[in-house]
């Protein structure tokens, strides 16, 4: 297969992969109707019989329904997953092409585009890894719509032709930092979803809407299984395989460019959400507030510091635009 | 406690005066605050925020260049971010204060949960609480077992736990247990392990060093590694120039692959500069410098960061008299090295005489403007030189100046002739200047490389402290600590087995290990049951 038949393949498998995302996202949102409904009529019985109905008859009814529903959401649930699983492996296709479609091939970790298909990528395939394991059904819709979101934005406003890494990425030190940091920043996505959760349960413990959300302490457990899992990982590719990399590429493992100082800042801070675990009066809300700080400052990174900052040399091989006055200097 | 002990004391003793005590007291209050959780997480969060300013305002030691031009841009805010050293945020006294605090807390937490932690290893499991079905996860049932049958394949079940021996005083309807003792040994070794990368770290922005040179290539050129020779060069306030360790080196060769198709067409890369060096008395060695693989000579590391092209100038003034000649290190603009140099000749007679331009590698003309369509010089025969040429005052008198730049205030453009404004030279060509002020001529080409060369001392044991740490740490995130009991009573009809178990590491799943050995010992006895 030629470069550009794969970088082609690249791009339908991209396309492909989102339409199925969205129709998984369906099928869950489906599901999480279900739940609500159920929730609701699983009230209003409570009402009515609170009300002095004739019990045999009203429950009988809602029974009925119930069974019908929670079949449904079995269904659909189901059915979500597999088409979650689906786009995953397009996904991944996507991925693959864009490595194989550069001359010489390469990992697809060039530039914004890449990173971010990458990011969201790890995001949903984490989901389906472990959604066993944790029991992350109700995460669906979340994981899901936040994927399909990311992965439009990538298309629309950050595509970029397949191109060569610049020398200084040209490293297996890339690899292994870049693993690290994408799949870090999946993890604490999710975890930070399910701190997202824990707050809006934990503010609305009775809506019908959150019907298919754990309780809340199971919440804060797979936070914290989750948040544990990345932190460690973060620690390795920011703090050490990062470093070692400077040192390599622009000769001091330390630079206090404004990248390593929001890596740095998105570590001080999970460490922080890990130790208000462990402080009384801090657990659960004030814990599940800092990790969510913590995401924004990993997200911030990850796209607000490429626009913000100049001086960082994390800028993704962007070349030097030559600037205005010396432009003007010549003819 | 001070409402309660002050009085007291006054009582006891009343030599002393209230103010000492409260003082003393004061700091020991003061320890225990600073020492204490909720202190740690604050500083934290603190260290987090004060590291925010400096990614967003240019930093001094980072690029010195954009934050004067920071400065120039904000004359108002300028005074007030100095004041508070936010052009230096990383080395500021207040941002030292914070991560200072967090050390001595760190220290302050950790030697005591040290001594407690050394106790513990050598400690018995504690003793079984009298009430286990209070506990949050607990379980209860009633079997015809008996009880000692019941704690045996309870003890059996819990392989890999510390088991408390039974009490001397025979009240050994229990099991006591306790696993992941080694979680604790995690969390302090991390937290050491911040020390010394604490240590190295600043043992490295103390001592170390950063410098940057412009090297030319050619056998006639070189660097010694002397103060004198950098263009650029940064240190930190314990660094003495007795510290820069004794070599030099040439750069024989430079060699870059040009990419001529795909997306990437026109740039370089596997650049390869060919190092001949010698450190101290040893012998001449060769060294392929390329980016990625730094060379090593003692402490001190040398990096090849960038490269470019240095047209060789020649400038003849009125008289005939060669004014300036000489290779010329022009800067590159863009990937495909598009660069811009400056050439001034203060002692051409009879004006002074500058050019300011761009030096095309390989220029091409598209709708009939020029462009440069790749760095790959080739033969030479597409490279162009667009100088923009001044006559009269180049200002060198106003004071030290760029070798980058030129002073075009006091001085008057000139032009070839009416129609185009820069003096455009094919390589050999030779150029007259107006009014007879003399020629420009464009010699040849030569390639420089830009060279960094530091030296931080400390950072292998940097290095060692993270990686203590991240280990430290994951023993100290997936070790799981627990403990749990089991007991077995007589009571009416059988044999009364409670079931309790405790998680100490937060994020267990306590309840799954009680209903895992519920089912463990009722299992282990239909087992038998089956086999009898
Ligand atoms: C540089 C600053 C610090 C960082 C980056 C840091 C990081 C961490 C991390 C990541 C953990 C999680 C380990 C776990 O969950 O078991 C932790 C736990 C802990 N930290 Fe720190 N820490 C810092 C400073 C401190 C200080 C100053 C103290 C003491 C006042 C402290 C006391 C503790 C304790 C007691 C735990 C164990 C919590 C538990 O029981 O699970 N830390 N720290």
């Amino acid at each position: 297969m030629s470069d550009h038949t794969w970088g082609v393949l690249s791009n339908q498998a991209i396309t492909a992969a989102g339409v199925v995302y969205f129709l998984a996202l369906l099928c869950a949102l489906v599901e999480w109707s279900a739940w609500q409904s159920r929730a609701r009529s699983a009230v209003a019985a409570k009402e009515l019989v609170g009300a002095g109905a004739p019990a045999d008859e009203t429950a009988a009814e809602p029974n009925a329904a119930d069974a019908v529903r929670e079949q449904r959401a079995a269904l659909f649930g189901r059915l979500s997953l597999l088409l979650t699983a689906i786009a995953v492996a397009c996904h991944f296709v996507g991925l693959v092409g864009r490595g194989m479609a550069a001359d010489p091939n390469r990992v697809p970790w060039g530039n914004m585009y890449e990173f971010t298909i990458s990011g969201s990528f790890v995001v949903a395939a984490a989901y389906v890894a472990l959604h066993r394991k944790l029991k992350l059904a109700w995460m669906a819709p979340w994981v899901l719509g936040f994927t399909l979101v990311v992965l439009m934005l990538a298309v629309v406003g950050l595509y970029e032709p397949v191109a060569p890494l610049t020398e200084a990425l040209n490293s297996y030190w890339l690899v292994i930092h870049v693993v690290a940091a994408i799949i870090a920043t999946g993890g604490f996505t999710l975890g930070g979803i399910a701190s997202a959760a824990y707050l809006l349960k934990n503010r609305f413990p009775d809506a019908a809407l959150l019907a298919r959300v754990p309780d809340l302490p199971a919440l804060d457990r797979v936070s914290y299984r989750i948040h544990a899992f990345a932190f460690p990982v973060w620690t390795f590719g920011v703090l050490i395989s990062g470093p070692i990399w400077a040192h390599d590429a622009w000769g001091s493992y330390w630079n206090w460019d404004p990248k390593e100082v929001w890596a740095f800042i998105t570590w001080v801070v999970y460490a922080g959400y890990l130790h208000a675990r462990a402080t009384a009066g801090w657990k659960g809300k004030k814990a599940a507030i800092v990790a969510l700080i913590g995401l924004a400052t990993l997200w911030f990174n990850f796209i607000g510091i490429n626009y913000f900052s100049s001086t960082s040399q994390h800028s993704y091989a962007a070349p030097a635009a030559p600037t205005a006055e010396l432009v003007e200097t010549t003819r | 406690m001070s409402s309660t002990s002050a009085p007291d004391q006054e009582k006891n003793d009343d030599v002393r005066r209230p103010g000492e005590l409260n003082a003393r007291e004061l700091a020991r209050w003061g320890w225990r605050q600073l020492t204490s959780m909720r202190t740690a997480l604050i500083l934290l969060l603190l260290l987090a925020l004060a590291a925010v300013p400096g990614s967003l305002i240019p930093q001094d030691g980072v690029d010195s260049l954009k934050a004067d031009q920071w400065r120039e841009a904000h004359t108002t805010l300028t005074p007030i971010y100095e004041k508070l050293g936010l052009f230096n945020v990383y080395s500021t006294p207040w941002f030292a204060a914070i991560y200072l605090l967090l050390m001595v807390s760190l220290v302050g937490c950790i030697i005591p949960r040290c001594l407690v932690y050394a106790k513990a290893m050598r400690a018995q499991p504690p003793a079984t609480p009298a009430k286990l079905t209070r506990l949050p996860d607990s379980a209860s049932y009633v079997t015809d077992q008996e009880p000692e049958e019941v704690l045996a394949a309870a003890r059996k079940a819990l392989r890999g736990y510390r088991i408390r021996k039974a009490d001397p005083d025979g009240s050994g309807d229990s099991v006591s247990a306790e696993k992941g003792y080694l979680r604790e040994a995690g969390n302090l070794i991390f937290h050491m392990s911040l020390i010394i990368v604490l240590v190295a770290f600043a043992t490295g922005s103390l001592f170390g060093y950063k410098g940057g040179v412009i090297v030319l290539v050619g056998e006639e050129y070189g660097f010694a590694n002397e103060l004198s020779q950098y263009d650029d060069f940064k240190s930190g306030s314990l660094f003495a120039p007795e510290d820069l360790d004794d070599f030099s080196f040439k750069i024989d060769d430079f060699h870059a692959e040009w990419l001529t198709s795909g997306a990437g067409a026109g740039t370089a890369r596997g650049f390869n500069a060919k190092l001949r060096y010698t450190a101290g008395t040893s012998d001449e060695k060769r060294y392929d410098l390329r980016v990625n693989h730094p060379l090593t000579i003692g402490g001190t590391d040398v990096f090849l960061l960038a490269h470019g092209y240095a047209p060789v100038i020649t400038v003849r003034d009125g008289e005939g008299n060669v004014a300036y000649s000489g290779p010329t290190i022009f800067l590159p603009q863009s990937r495909n090295l598009l660069s811009f140099g400056v050439v001034k000749a203060p002692y051409a007679s009879p004006e002074e005489l500058g050019f300011q331009g761009l030096f095309y590698p390989f220029e091409g003309t598209v709708d009939g403007e020029p462009v440069n369509l790749m760095g790959d010089i080739g033969d030479g025969s597409h490279a162009m030189l667009s100088l923009q040429g001044f006559r009269g005052d180049l200002n060198l008198d106003a004071g030290p100046q760029s070798v980058y730049s030129l002073d075009t205030s006091k001085a008057n453009m000139m032009s070839p002739d009416e129609s185009g404004k820069a003096f455009n030279l094919r390589l050999g060509d030779t150029v007259e200047l107006p009014d007879g002020l003399g020629s420009v001529s464009f010699d040849d080409v030569q390639q420089w490389n830009r060279v960094q060369i530091s030296k931080s001392p400390g950072k292998e044991w940097a290095l060692l402290g993270v990686s203590l740490a991240l280990l430290g740490l994951l023993g100290s995130l997936f070790i799981r600590s627990r403990r749990v009991w089991v007991r077995a009573r007589r009571v009416d009809g059988g044999t009364l087995v409670e079931i309790a178990a405790l998680d100490r590491s937060g994020g267990g799943d306590t309840a799954a290990v009680v209903t895992d050995l519920v089912e463990t010992l009722r299992g282990a006895r239909t087992q038998e049951e089956k086999d009898v």
